[in-house]
């Protein structure tokens, strides 16, 4: 194995172990850390491929602030904490969906980047250049769609939470 | 790499963490001589010369000071925040230039420790990190003050944090490169602060809330909250603390200095072989500046109220960052697109949207009483936008 397999093995194995460690923690805040870690493996595994840009935005935007973002909302709410009140009967539920997410994501992937093809990536480099080009000229209309439904799911949320009076 | 490389690395790590050590213990010292003038006050005076150990002095005492962990503390939650609350400053501090080369045993080694492509990004990356360290002081402490201050500080430095980058966003449309060493050679002629200056105002404003300096310092108002997020530490994870507070605000200044002001170019008064010791001195006194004007800053204004600082950040802080984007934006493109022609478009386009801007703004600047917030705080003279 190559130095770069071996760090692929590293980050994959403490990443899906942090993994597992987010749904299976007693405490919803060290679950939030442990999704840190995830996050940070993930990132890591960008920097591996080459993807310095999107590894480090990765880092900015996940690490960076939306998990600051559930701790502020554990904080702010007084969310129960601890396991007890946590706990509910859908866990069957949730490990097949969950199973189920994954088989489709490996389907997906498998057709859309056949292992064979791995070669076709080694020269690869997504500099920041690249990225902007695909994003703002071959990809224009996806990501537009992409922030326009953030801007609604925004809106919903200070709609959702703001109480007006009724004068 | 072969060893003697692995070697100067090494060295070069070195340098630069205990450089950044002996630096904060100045800047500390500096802070608290240049309060005490402010107030007539003599400040630290019998450690070392003038009182330049104080710090040392200090952090000796805090290092054999009693450890007291508070029974309701998440332990280990409460043992790792002081450590994510030093790093990040030490971290971004790794793509700052301080310098220009040394040529040492035929090697030339740059004055930087890493020159990513991404710098900018790097930056922000590492100073979203340095929300951690308060949130997770905060909440496994198991006590009211300090969550209120993690509580406070998170939702603050998300919002500040988002007009820093505006301002770096600006200066990367106008220089074309996330590169450090780049963006210094972008400033071969004029320093970015001269066409950047709103940018350069809206970073150190965002910088001092990042920093949790006052007058933002809302995570540990002591007249409300105690001392807020640290209230429980003590000893040597409190004295990490105040270490992480004041290396984060070190590497602050060296980012505006590298970003605005021409990073370590100055005027040459050394030559030949010790012909690095100039930009070295002018990036240090550079810092030096923009640290005096922060304590300036700290030491005249009273801290904010919390409500109007989250008003100023969103409000005035966010907008205006946007509004400076999109020109920075017009500036950087027109030109491009239209030769000099495109120079006077924008031109023209600057000022006509000035003089609108100031044409409508005072039809937003007072609210009718009616509208005030149902908390029932006096909202008339709020923040304008």
């Amino acid at each position: 194995m190559s130095a770069q397999e071996y760090a692929f093995t590293v980050l994959a194995v403490v990443g899906g172990l942090s993994a597992i460690a987010v749904v299976t923690a007693r405490n919803v805040v060290h679950a939030a850390l442990y999704l840190v870690v995830t996050l940070l493996s993930v990132g890591g595994v960008y920097l591996l491929l080459g993807a310095e840009f999107v590894a480090w935005v990765q880092i900015l935007i996940y690490v960076g602030a939306i998990v600051i973002l559930f701790l502020f909302g554990l904080m702010l709410t007084k969310a129960p904490i601890g396991r007890d009140t946590l706990d509910n009967q859908q866990r069957w539920l949730g490990a097949l969906v969950g199973v189920g997410v994954f088989a489709g994501l490996v389907f997906l992937i498998q057709e859309a980047f056949p292992v064979q093809d791995a070669e076709r990536f080694e020269t690869f480099h997504a500099t920041t250049d690249a990225v902007g080009e695909s994003i703002f000229r071959n990809y224009v209309l996806p990501f537009e769609a992409v922030s326009f439904l953030l801007l609604a799911a925004l809106i919903g949320a200070i709609v959702l939470a703001r109480k007006d009076d009724a004068s | 790499m072969d060893w003697v490389g692995w070697a100067i690395l090494v060295v070069r790590v070195a340098i630069v963490f205990f450089g950044l050590l002996i630096s904060v213990m100045l800047y500390i010292w500096m802070e608290r001589k240049v309060i005490a003038d402010m107030q007539t006050r003599v400040g630290p005076l019998r450690a070392g010369p003038r009182g330049v150990l104080i710090t040392l002095a200090d952090g000796i005492k805090l290092f054999f000071k009693e450890g007291i962990t508070p029974t309701a503390a998440d332990h280990p939650v409460y043992a790792v925040a002081p450590i994510l609350a030093m790093f990040p400053g030490f971290l971004a501090f790794c793509v700052i230039p301080f310098g220009t080369s040394v040529t040492l045993f035929g090697r030339e080694i740059p004055f930087q420790l890493a020159d990513l492509n991404i710098g900018i990004l790097w930056i922000l990356a590492m100073t979203s990190l340095s929300v951690y360290g308060v949130v997770l002081a905060g909440w496994s402490s198991g006590s009211n003050y300090p969550l209120l201050g993690a509580v406070r500080s998170s939702a603050q430095m998300i919002s500040y944090e988002v007009g820093m980058g505006l301002a770096l966003v600006a200066v990367l449309m106008y220089s074309g490169t996330l590169r450090m060493s780049e963006l210094i050679a972008a400033q071969d002629t004029v320093w970015n602060v001269i066409p950047q200056f709103p940018a350069f105002v809206v970073f150190l404003i965002g910088a001092i809330a990042e920093t949790n300096r006052p007058p933002f310092d809302l995570a540990e108002a002591e007249s409300e909250l105690v001392a807020g997020f640290h209230t429980e530490y003590s000893g040597i994870k409190f004295a990490m603390f105040y270490l992480g507070e004041y290396v984060s605000t070190v590497t602050v200044a060296a980012v505006a200095v590298t970003l605005f002001l021409g990073g370590w170019r100055g005027w040459w008064p050394f030559d030949g072989a010790v012909a690095w010791i100039g930009p070295l001195l002018w990036f240090v006194l550079k810092i030096t500046a923009v640290i005096y004007v922060l304590i300036l800053v700290r030491a005249t204004l009273p801290r904010m109220r919390y409500d109007r600082l989250m008003n100023f950040g969103w409000k005035v802080l966010i907008p205006f960052g946007l509004v400076w984007v999109m020109i920075t934006g017009v500036v950087v493109v027109l030109p491009q697109e239209y030769g000099n022609r495109g120079r006077y478009i924008a031109g023209a386009v600057i000022v006509g949207a000035a003089a609108l801007a100031t044409l409508v703004a005072p039809l937003f600047s007072h609210r009718p009483a009616s509208e005030a917030e149902p908390g029932g705080q006096p909202e008339g003279r709020e923040v304008r936008a």
